[in-house]
């Protein structure tokens, strides 16, 4: 039987969740959180109404309009057309399934990945999906928290369950202490630095160590965010204190006895000592600096104390080419050091870096400063909660003052669907998280960093390392 | 959903690893709520140039290539986002096969959900396939799913691996949605358990 064997977090979660093996090994596994919103949902609702299918857990279900809505002056409409097509359709379909949905000028609206936690609906121990990749975010609550594609989408809607195979176990451990200046965003790069972009393909990532464990909820999610770019089907970070005193009073979590009995199940949720795990990484936090990318995927990425890479060191050919891809369409020479590199725009947010501890880190910074001429600087909360917590603490104004915009809450500037993009040729400091050609808006050079560091190069207008802020 | 059973065609070269969603088809192109139509943004920013005019040098603007069914590349194919309308905007063009020595998972998932067979050889392989590909309409290669092989122009066979219960699905043309609801009686079963188990977990209303 599966609980004579020292059980993985993952391995727990997964087990509790088969609703049916079949003989091939593919699971029914039964889904107890679905997010969906408007750009991956539409061809799903619409695939259910040809079929004449219901959605079988509305109850399960929460709907929210994120990637293409404007940050700014939201209250007159969406102006671009095909924008404004997909968030009705996001809108008439809610109506029609009866699905609960957060509209989008209330507070509880933002990125998918953000409001899910800041509500209690993602809680340890759930399987979560969503139509986006980024779904991994979730695995910071100690549950298992994948993106699908749309196809399963309307798979979930239907049956409220995957067809899946269970994926490999791999140990990503964090020893020591980070340093003053570095974050967890730091960490996650330095690990994708270390195994690569397919690194964890076919493995779900555990995360654990002391490094780990002193993160709170926010540094986690930051961590589980990009495990996709590491490859990974989700990432995890078994429950603890930290979790559960996050999850307490949370508009959708369970209260009093029912959240009693639910902390006792989730204590049980950590790693059997003696599991086993296909692959482990080890790490130490202490060698850490503050993390920048170079290149085009969030693997091409060093210390900010570092050069650009010099692509005629790389022996394999295929890989040499790519590298010398990668500095020509940065924009960049061999040898350069990073701080060297002068910015045009800065962006803070995304469901990596938008959360309220992300907007404090960035005002601590932007205090007393102000934002280096020809530097357009933006930030973006990841909710409308976030953004209320932040103008309460008045880190709206502290931004203002020093010359940053501070938008309504969306994906925004980090995939650039709504009009918040890069021009061609623009090198920008983003704290979200994938670099890839053109992500940001076509010809546009991304540099993924940490909050703090997104600010300091704000006010520098160069990439500058934080540390040297004090 | 289209069977899937062989397939004889032309395969175009992509030698280059790390092939990302976002290359496939650019986020601004998904601002839609159809399937289909995608085939024309398929690699949008390596087919054209700002101006919108064909780049000559990219694969499948050469003659005949234009046609490809098929597409050979390196490393981690389909990286980056969830997004199905990479696999659409493949479709749309009309390649209905992949492959390369690797995929990443999510992508793999949804070209099975498209009827595109995703396959799996190793490196060296892939590199001898792309040889075949840069002959054009002088090399087809021919995809024979039941079989599980790969047949190249030479006549040579080469045998690849696939989950079989994705195979039946492919061969069959079936949705996954029909196959999962044959098991309804077990997922009653697992809600009625969970409302006793879990107890403490609350529904979502607004
Ligand atoms: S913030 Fe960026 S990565 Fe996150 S869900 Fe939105 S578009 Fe995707």
């Amino acid at each position: 039987m599966a609980d004579s064997k020292p059980r993985t977090l993952f391995d727990k979660v997964w087990d509790a969740h088969v609703v049916e093996q079949l003989s091939d090994g593919t699971c029914v596994l039964y889904i107890d959180r679905h997010l969906v919103h408007e750009v991956t949902s539409p061809q799903a609702f619409e695939g259910l109404r040809l079929a004449g299918r219901k959605v079988r857990r509305p109850d399960a279900t929460i709907a929210v309009a994120d990637h293409n809505i404007p940050t700014e002056g939201r209250a007159n409409g969406i102006k671009e057309e095909d924008s404004r097509i997909q968030v009705e359709t996001l809108e008439r379909n809610v109506v029609e399934f009866g699905v609960p949905y957060f509209p989008i000028m209330s507070p509880q609206q933002g990125i998918v990945h953000i409001i899910g936690p800041e509500q209690g609906i993602s809680l340890p121990g759930m399987t979560i999906v969503c139509g986006d990749s980024h779904t991994s975010t979730h695995g910071a609550m100690g549950s298992l928290a994948f993106g699908i594609g749309t196809s399963e989408v309307e798979h979930v809607l239907a049956t409220q369950t995957l067809l899946q195979n269970r994926a490999k176990n791999m140990l990503v451990r964090v020893d020591g202490v980070l340093p003053v200046g570095c974050t967890a965003k730091d960490i996650v790069l330095a690990i994708i630095g270390i195994i690569g972009t397919a690194g964890g393909t076919g493995h779900v990532i555990e995360f654990a160590g002391p490094a780990i464990r002193a993160l709170d909820m926010a540094g986690r999610m930051t961590v589980c965010n990009m495990s996709i770019e590491a490859g990974a089907r989700a990432g995890m970070i078994a429950p603890d204190e930290t979790t559960f005193a996050y999850v307490r009073g949370k508009p959708y979590a369970p209260k009093g006895e029912a959240l009693e009995q639910a902390i006792d199940w989730w204590r049980s949720l950590p790693a059997d000592a003696g599991a086993v795990y296909d692959k482990t990484v080890v790490l130490d936090a202490a060698t850490l600096a503050p993390m920048v990318t170079w290149g085009t995927n969030p693997e091409a990425v060093v210390a900010v104390t570092a050069t650009v890479p010099d692509p005629a060191a790389e022996p394999d050919e295929a890989k040499r080419a790519q590298l010398a891809r990668m500095v020509e369409y940065m924009g960049l020479v061999p040898g350069q050091k990073m701080t060297d590199l002068t910015i045009d725009v800065v962006f803070i947010g995304s469901c990596t870096n938008g959360r309220i501890e992300d907007i404090r880190a960035a005002a601590a910074i932007a205090k007393g400063r102000h934002v280096a001429a020809g530097v357009r600087a933006m930030v973006v909360p990841g909710s409308g909660i976030v953004r209320d917590q932040a103008e309460a603490e008045g880190l709206d104004k502290i931004l203002l003052a020093a010359g940053f915009e501070w938008r309504e809450p969306g994906c925004s500037m980090c995939l650039g669907m709504n009009p918040d993009k890069l021009t061609p040729g623009q090198r920008c400091a983003s704290t979200s998280n994938r670099n890839f050609e053109g992500r940001q808006g076509p010809g546009g050079r991304t540099h993924l960093v940490s909050p703090a560091m997104a600010a300091a190069a704000a006010v520098t207008g160069r990439i500058t390392d934080v540390r040297e802020l004090g | 959903m289209d069977k899937f059973t062989t397939l004889t065609g032309v395969a175009a070269p992509l030698p280059m690893a790390n092939v990302d969603t976002d290359k496939i088809i650019p986020a601004r192109f998904l601002k839609t709520i159809k399937r289909t139509g995608l085939g024309v943004h398929l690699f949008d920013t390596l087919r054209f140039d700002a101006d919108g005019a064909e780049r000559p040098e990219f694969v499948l603007n050469q003659g005949p290539y234009r046609k490809a069914e098929i597409l050979i590349a390196h490393e981690n194919f389909g990286c980056g986002s969830s997004r199905e309308h990479a696999p659409w905007a493949l479709l749309d063009f009309g390649i209905r096969c992949v492959i390369a020595p690797d995929f990443a998972d999510i992508f793999h998932n949804n070209t099975f959900k498209n009827g595109i067979l995703p396959i799996r050889l190793p490196r060296a392989v892939c590199d001898q396939l792309m040889e075949d590909a840069r002959q054009g309409d002088n090399a087809r290669l021919t995809i024979d799913l039941a079989e599980q092989v790969v047949v190249r122009p030479n006549g040579e066979r080469i045998r690849f691996e696939i989950d079989p219960f994705r195979k039946h699905l492919l061969l069959n043309g079936l949705d996954d949605i029909s196959q999962t609801l044959q098991h309804a009686p077990s997922i009653d079963n697992y809600e009625a358990r969970q409302v006793q188990e879990k107890s403490w977990m609350p529904g979502i209303s607004v």
